[in-house]
Formats: C-alpha cells, structure tokens, sequence
C-alpha cells in the first residue's frame, strides 16, 4: 500500500534491515568479514560485480581486498586527497622500482616524486600494471553492450561517476592498476594471460599521504572468457602507521627510500 | 656509451606534400595539430634521442592517447609499425606506418624534476625534465598536469625481462632514423625533446629531432 504518503513511508520503512551479498557495512567495525586482529575498522563494504565504490582515507590507513571467489579484478586509481592533481603515475610505479610486476613491497607513485601508497601484503601476486581497465568501445565489442546501467559496464564508465562524486572529471582519470588478475610480458612484448590465483588471495594496501581512492570492480580487458565474469570484492580499511624509518622498506632501496623522505616532507609541512 | 657528432636531417618516411617541417633543439618542446589522413615523420637527427610524446584528439582535449588501451588493444607491451595508438576512450589516434628501429616505447614515461629526485637524487632537482617541457608547451593549448598521462618515447629502448625487470637501456637508434604516424583523426600532437642527463635515453647527449607533417 503506497497510496499515501503515510503508507508509502511506512512501505519504505518496512525495507530496511535486509541484507544483500554487497553492501557496505555499518559501523565499518560491524562488517561479517572483519579481518583477523583488527577490532577498528573505518571502511567495509562488499563491492557488487560490475560495481564501484570510492572512499576518502586518511595517511596511516590499512586497506585490505580481498577476493572470496577468485574473480573479482580490483581497477584501482588512488590520489592525494588533498591535492587531487597529484595522482596515480603508473609509468614511475614500474619504472623507479625497475619492475613491472607488483608484489609486497612495491610503492604506488605519483607523478610529484611521492609515494601514495605501498602495496604492504600480497597473497595473490597476480596483477597487472599494462593493460587498465576497460571502456565502452571494449566492452561494446566483447560483449555487445556496454552501458552504464545495463549487464557489463566499462572500468573507466564506474570511474567516471565515481570521480565526479569528487567533483573530478574524465581529465583527471590516469590510467590505473587492477589486482586480482595478472598478465605477463613475454619476450616478444606480447601479453600473456595468468589469470587469478584462486579464491581467497588479499591485497593490503598502505595510505602514505591522505588517499582519495577509486575502485572498479570489473574484468580485466584481457580475460579470455567470452562471457562477463567478475566476482566480489570485499574492502576492509583500518587506522594503522605509515611507513616511516623503523620500517624496512623504508630503505630497501635507495630510489623508495627518497621516495618516503619526500612524502615525509610534503606530510610534515602540511602538518599532517 | 658513445657520442655522434653526426647528425642527420634526414626526410619524409611517408612521401606527400610537405605542410609542416620543424626543427626541435635540443632540450625544448614542441607541438602542432597533424589533421586527419596527414602522417608525421619524427627524425632522429643525432641518434638514441628519445622523444616524449603526447597525443590529444583536437577537438575535445579531453580524448587523450592513453597507454593501457593501446597496450591491451594489440595486446602487446611495444610499438611497432602497425601499431594503433589508441585514446582513453578506446578510439585511433593515430598509426604507426613506418618504423626504423625494433620498438618504440610507451611503458617508461617521462621525465620530471620530481621523479628525478628518486632515480638520481635531490642534487639533480633543478635539471630540466621532460614533464617540465610538457607543462610549458601544453598551456599554450590550455592543458595542464591534470591532462598529463603515460606517454610515448620514440626513439628510447625499455625492455621487459622474464621476471618483470624493467629500465631505459642503451637505444637501438641512430642518426636518421624515423618513425612515421598517421592521424586518424585531428590530433594535437606534444613533444618534448628528452633533456635527461642521467639515463641513456639520449645517450647523455641531447641531439635535435625534425619534425615533418606531409599530405599524403
């Protein structure tokens, strides 16, 4: 019965309460799928396949992915919160560490000489820093439809809303990184597919500046499965310390090391 | 490492009506609209001189060459003649129609004053760099660092290795050789003639380049 404003509100009501295998969950501290030893979370939430989601963190913050089913593909872009111009360079995350293939350890750079975010676990090591996320020209051609609203949505289609919602435009879209999926280069330069590495793999990223982090859950441009098969992804985030001096990584090689000496920098003076 | 004196001018790869022919100096930046069908020829006029290279659609800037959907589209990491370059919207921009060396690059970027702060140190933070040639040469065109993306380097040689090793060797260049791209559309074209001095993209020797944009 919805034919009154009294009854509309209490059919609306009478919806909540529910459940949905993604959503996000509050109190983050509430999430069924709280990582072990952590108590205090500040971000949880299942993210739908073909969805999206984008969060604002603050330096220091823990970011967990976690893939249950082995097919979710997290297109990643992350950017400094305070100064959104400063943003996900993927030529100097491959080319300062003088590797292509992310693992533990590997800094996500900016193009300012600054670390964003240090990839800090890695259980999957299957990922990819070449190919980006798809658009719909790519999904339009797989899969014969590539709408916004409808069954197989593009990575850079999620992008572009979830940017907005930061008054960001198609400009400010780099290209970014997917974890979950990986490619490898062989000799030749071709492409050659890995895949996932089963369910159950994570990904903990590490916020070094404040973070304004976009996520598409979508597939990887090169998955060979004619169909759009993507899982979940979950995404749990906790208060935790950036990498500072008593880490090893802070010197485990003298481009990283200056890398944190200048996000250091730029944190002390902005007095964060 | 070793340093030519030699330098070759060279001509079109492509042959056609000469509309546009310029000398890029050493160290500065350059950029021009190659309309559709018109195809430019970048020379390598001192050898191993790396070109920084980006490519916008001309009507709406906001189409840009993007490096993961030129890579995924040919699913694979190099150029090379046949090459589509591709924008963020998965459109050509331009194509490659003629190459004189193995591969081009598009995986190891440019240069900046930031980013050379951690590959040499921060005694280097007032060399010249490629993103500062990309910033001064864009705002002629009203583009700014949030139109800067990964970008192409003809001319510089970034192998892959097994493991994922990855780094700007010794070029495979030398003085005259060319890259030829077609426009598929009105592309604003920027380059930024690479000043770096501590890698050997340019073979610690910055050289010029010609440009030359002919009507087929």
């Amino acid at each position: 019965m919805t034919d009154s404003v009294l009854n509309a509100r209490a059919d609306a009501r009478a919806r909540g309460g529910q459940t949905s295998e993604w959503m996000p969950y509050l109190p983050a501290s509430s999430s069924p799928y709280r990582p072990p030893g952590v108590e205090a979370l500040t971000w949880a939430e299942t993210v739908a396949p073909g969805g999206y989601t984008h969060k604002v963190l603050a330096r220091g913050t823990r970011i967990r992915f976690d893939d249950p089913t082995g097919d979710a593909c997290a297109h990643v872009i992350v950017y400094n919160a305070l100064e959104t111009v400063e943003r996900l360079n993927l030529a100097d995350t491959v080319k300062i560490p003088w590797q292509a293939y992310l693992g533990a350890g590997h800094p996500l750079l900016s193009g300012d000489g600054r670390v964003l975010a240090t990839i800090v676990g890695d259980t999957s090591g299957h990922h990819d820093a070449f190919c980006g996320t798809t658009t719909e020209a790519w999904n339009q051609r797989k899969y014969g439809d590539a709408r916004p609203e409808g069954p197989s949505p593009a990575g850079r289609s999620l992008f572009v809303k979830a940017a907005a919602k930061h008054g960001l435009a198609p400009r400010d879209l780099p290209p970014s990184v997917s974890f979950f999926q990986g490619i490898r280069v062989d000799a030749d330069g071709a492409f050659v597919w890995r895949g996932s590495a089963g369910e159950g793999t994570s990904v903990e990223l590490l916020a070094e500046l404040p973070l304004l982090v976009l996520v598409a859950n979508v597939p990887h441009p090169l998955d060979p499965r004619a169909d759009y098969v993507v899982g979940p992804l979950r995404v749990h985030a906790w208060r935790a310390a950036p990498t500072g001096p008593d880490d090893d990584r802070f010197q485990a090689t003298p481009e990283a090391h200056r890398a944190y000496l200048n996000t250091i920098d730029y944190a002390e003076a902005r007095g964060l | 490492m070793t340093s030519s004196l030699a330098l070759d001018w060279s001509e079109p790869l492509v042959a056609g009506e000469v509309v546009l022919d310029d000398r890029v100096a050493p160290n500065a930046s350059w950029s021009a609209v190659v309309r559709a069908g018109h195809v430019l020829t970048i020379v390598d006029v001192g050898g191993n001189q790396s070109g920084d290279c980006l490519l916008y659609n001309a009507a709406d800037t906001e189409e840009r060459y993007s490096v993961p959907d030129t890579l995924a589209w040919q699913g694979n990491a190099y150029v090379r003649t046949g090459t589509v370059l591709r924008s963020n919207l998965g459109n050509p921009l331009m194509t490659v129609v003629g190459n004189e060396i193995d591969r081009q690059d598009t995986i190891g970027g440019a240069c900046s004053k930031e980013s050379n702060t951690l590959r040499y140190g921060h005694h280097v933070m007032f060399h010249h760099g490629c993103r500062e040639n990309f910033l001064s040469e864009g705002a002629k065109h009203g583009l700014g660092l949030r139109d800067l993306v990964s970008n192409l380097n003809w001319f510089m040689n970034v192998p892959v290795e097994a493991d994922g090793a990855l780094g700007i060797v010794d070029g495979m260049s030398a003085p005259g050789k060319r890259v030829a791209v077609r426009a598929e559309t009105d592309v604003l074209v920027l380059v930024s003639n690479c000043p770096q001095m501590n890698n050997p993209c340019n073979d610690f020797n910055p050289t010029p380049l010609r440009m030359i944009v002919v009507r087929p």
